[in-house]
């Protein structure tokens, strides 16, 4: 559930209609009722598309937390270790 | 208008609103709301989503709460809250669809978790019970409020549910509640129990009539003939509104009976008593003219609250109704717990058969701390009237004998502590169990007193579950089986020169009073509201005539020969019961 607030959260700050997907389901990026229902386990495929303003922003600010911060999971096993 | 057909546990003719109230564990009943309330439903669950999220927002703040783990589960709930999409979901059920708010809310949220349940990664299946942990907070900003309306109604209104436990039906303010309707039950439930003893009309087992009911419609609860309309036509309601007022001269001409004596037109007498729950029930029984205490049920000393009852309260709880009573009898049955009357508690484990299970004697035998402190209060009480104390459930000798060995040694403890009591209060025992019934003549050499009860004869001797309403047709207390037992019963109890009394259902049921009446039973302790039929009915008959319909209907060998048989006597000696 973590991933997807941070997903929603992330994708709540942009104007654009962005939406995520997998192979069979897509959902509206800033619904963490659709997000979470993706049901995406660790190694899924997902797809990000925008349309609006800041489109390319938004997608690039995703594609960050997933591929780069890994959604945080390292550094938040951390600091569980230090608090 | 829409008309319902159920069974009729208790009699009367109410038209009311509904007042309809759904149990926190089941389901949320799909039921409908008309056009003109939609944009004020689609308020309330835009309410329920805002309170529910300022709820959680100041959870969320506490710091002591607001750490590691549960700090993200509350703030992934808050996004859920916060979600346009979800709400839209469930605002568009009630506004297209026309769906109460609880409902919507409830079918939207369990598909979703449904969908994670269904979901092979544990971690992701897991995260239902989050899902149904918003559903929850959102159902209590929904309908916390309107539970709290059924404690403190202020019109009248007939309540209308699956089914009503012991702690709903405790805390309805009574002067408000016209009738009963429910979905479950039969002729001895509890919400039947209840809706005689407060003398409302009751119908249950319609199945569904909480589906589909509209709450701005009047509805009429039917208690003679089972039948509940719901949204009247006119002419439909002109013609209960008169049968309402016929019921009421009925009702009026029976007060009139109250000073009169239950005196057999040859001039036998019966001696009638009543069944009461609460202690506040007892002023009733005066008022309809009976002449004490035949059965005292003390379960409500342990349902209606969180904690087990010490001795001061079950003293206080006997002590009140003595003192309406004075010099006349007052039978208090020890704890008689377990099966359809305890299912809500969670301090008893969950028994595959709870009604062979551990329950009532049973159950105070291997609780004897427990046990004692009801007989101990019971023993103080017993000097201020003419206290005797009932076993229930009693299955062998072996049981009456432990069971009057603890109340021996609480005896002692009494005589330790310079406590005063009736060292010589009787002592009695329910007939309740087929094996109580046949060995009835080896316990009456031990027993004060016999007090049958129907209800669990019958279900026992019959093996039918008097709940279930697949099965609930077979119930019947005129199986030429039951018969039997009865008469042997008081044979025995005659024969041991101890009194026999009915405490069931049946006792108060017109068909069989002259059944009873003739199988030699002198003693009947029913509902109070039905003392003055059941008296009018003894008044109209003769022993002679009773003794002749019990001879016939020993001879016969169906329970449709009996019951056709005991209906067509009663209709003849009291037509405008029928």
């Amino acid at each position: 559930m973590r991933p997807a607030m941070l997903l929603v959260d992330i994708a709540s700050k942009f104007s654009s209609d962005i939406k995520i997907s997998n192979e069979q389901t897509t959902a509206d990026a800033k619904s963490i009722m659709q997000v979470t229902m993706l049901a995406a386990a660790a190694g899924t495929k997902l797809a990000i598309m925008a349309k609006g303003s800041d489109c390319e922003q938004a997608v690039e600010a995703l594609k960050e937390l997933i591929e780069v911060r890994m959604f945080d999971e390292e550094g938040r096993q951390e600091a569980v270790a230090a608090g | 208008m829409e008309i319902k057909k159920g069974i009729a546990v208790s009699p009367g003719i109410a038209i009311a609103k509904p007042l309809v109230i759904d149990s926190e564990d089941y389901r949320i009943p799909r039921r409908s709301i008309l056009p003109s309330a939609k944009v004020a439903e689609v308020k309330k669950v835009r309410d329920a989503f805002k309170s529910a999220a300022a709820e959680l927002e100041e959870v969320g703040s506490d710091d002591k709460l607001a750490q590691g783990n549960i700090k993200d589960i509350f703030a992934v709930h808050q996004r859920f809250l916060k979600d346009k999409n979800l709400r839209k979901k469930i605002t568009d059920l009630v506004y297209n669809d026309l769906l109460t708010a609880e409902y919507a809310v409830s079918t939207t949220l369990r598909d979703i978790a449904n969908h994670f349940a269904a979901v092979p990664d544990k971690y992701i299946s897991e995260r239902a019970t989050d899902i149904y942990d918003i559903e929850k907070r959102l159902l209590r900003h929904l309908l916390g409020k309107k539970r709290e309306d059924a404690a403190s109604i202020s019109h009248e209104v007939v309540v209308v549910a699956h089914e009503l436990s012991p702690t709903q039906t405790a805390g309805f303010d009574k002067k408000f509640i016209k009738g009963f309707a429910t979905d479950a039950g039969g002729r001895t439930s509890h919400t039947a129990i209840v809706a005689r003893s407060l003398g409302i009309p009751a119908v249950v087992g319609l199945e569904d009539v909480t589906r589909n009911i509209d709450p701005t419609a009047t509805v009429i609860i039917d208690g003679n003939r089972g039948v509940v309309v719901i949204d009247p036509d006119e002419a439909t309601l002109k013609q209960y509104q008169q049968f309402a007022v016929q019921f009421d001269r009925l009702e009026k001409e029976l007060d009139a009976l109250r000073d009169l004596d239950a005196i057999t037109r040859d001039g036998v007498a019966v001696q009638l008593l009543g069944n009461i729950e609460f202690p506040n029930e007892a002023e009733m029984i005066i008022d309809k003219g009976g002449h004490g205490i035949g059965l005292y049920r003390t379960e409500f000393l342990y349902l209606y609250s969180q904690t087990e009852p010490t001795e001061e309260d079950h003293y206080n709880a006997y002590t009140e109704v003595l003192h309406v009573f004075g010099d006349m009898p007052v039978v208090i049955r020890t704890m008689d717990l377990g099966a359809d009357k305890f299912t809500q508690s969670k301090r008893f484990a969950k028994e595959t058969n709870p009604q062979l299970g551990l329950r009532s004697i049973r159950f105070c035998l291997q609780n004897l701390a427990m046990f004692k402190t009801q007989l101990r209060a019971i023993l103080r009480a017993s000097v201020h009237g003419d206290v005797r104390v009932m076993f229930p459930l009693i299955s062998s000798l072996h049981e009456l004998r432990q069971a009057k060995m603890i109340l021996r040694d609480v005896m002692e403890d009494l005589d330790e502590d310079g406590l005063k009591y009736n060292p010589n209060m009787p002592v009695g025992i329910m007939i309740e169990t087929p094996s109580a019934a046949l060995t009835a003549s080896i316990l009456a050499t031990e027993s004060d007193f016999f007090s049958i009860g129907t209800n669990d004869l019958i279900q026992y001797t019959l093996a039918v579950d008097r709940g279930n309403e697949r099965v609930s047709t077979l119930y019947s207390g005129a199986d030429p089986a039951i018969i039997g037992l009865l008469r042997s019963v008081i044979h025995d109890a005659n024969k041991a020169r101890i009194s026999a009394s009915v405490c069931g259902e049946m006792a108060s049921e017109p068909e069989y009073v002259m059944l009873l009446l003739g199988l030699g039973y002198r003693t009947f302790s029913i509902a109070p509201p039905m003392i003055p039929e059941i008296k009018k009915i003894i008044r109209s008959v003769t022993i002679e005539s009773c003794n002749d319909l019990a001879r016939k209907v020993l001879m016969m060998n169906s329970e449709r020969e009996v019951i056709n048989y005991l209906r067509n006597a009663a209709i003849k000696v009291l037509p405008e019961v029928f």
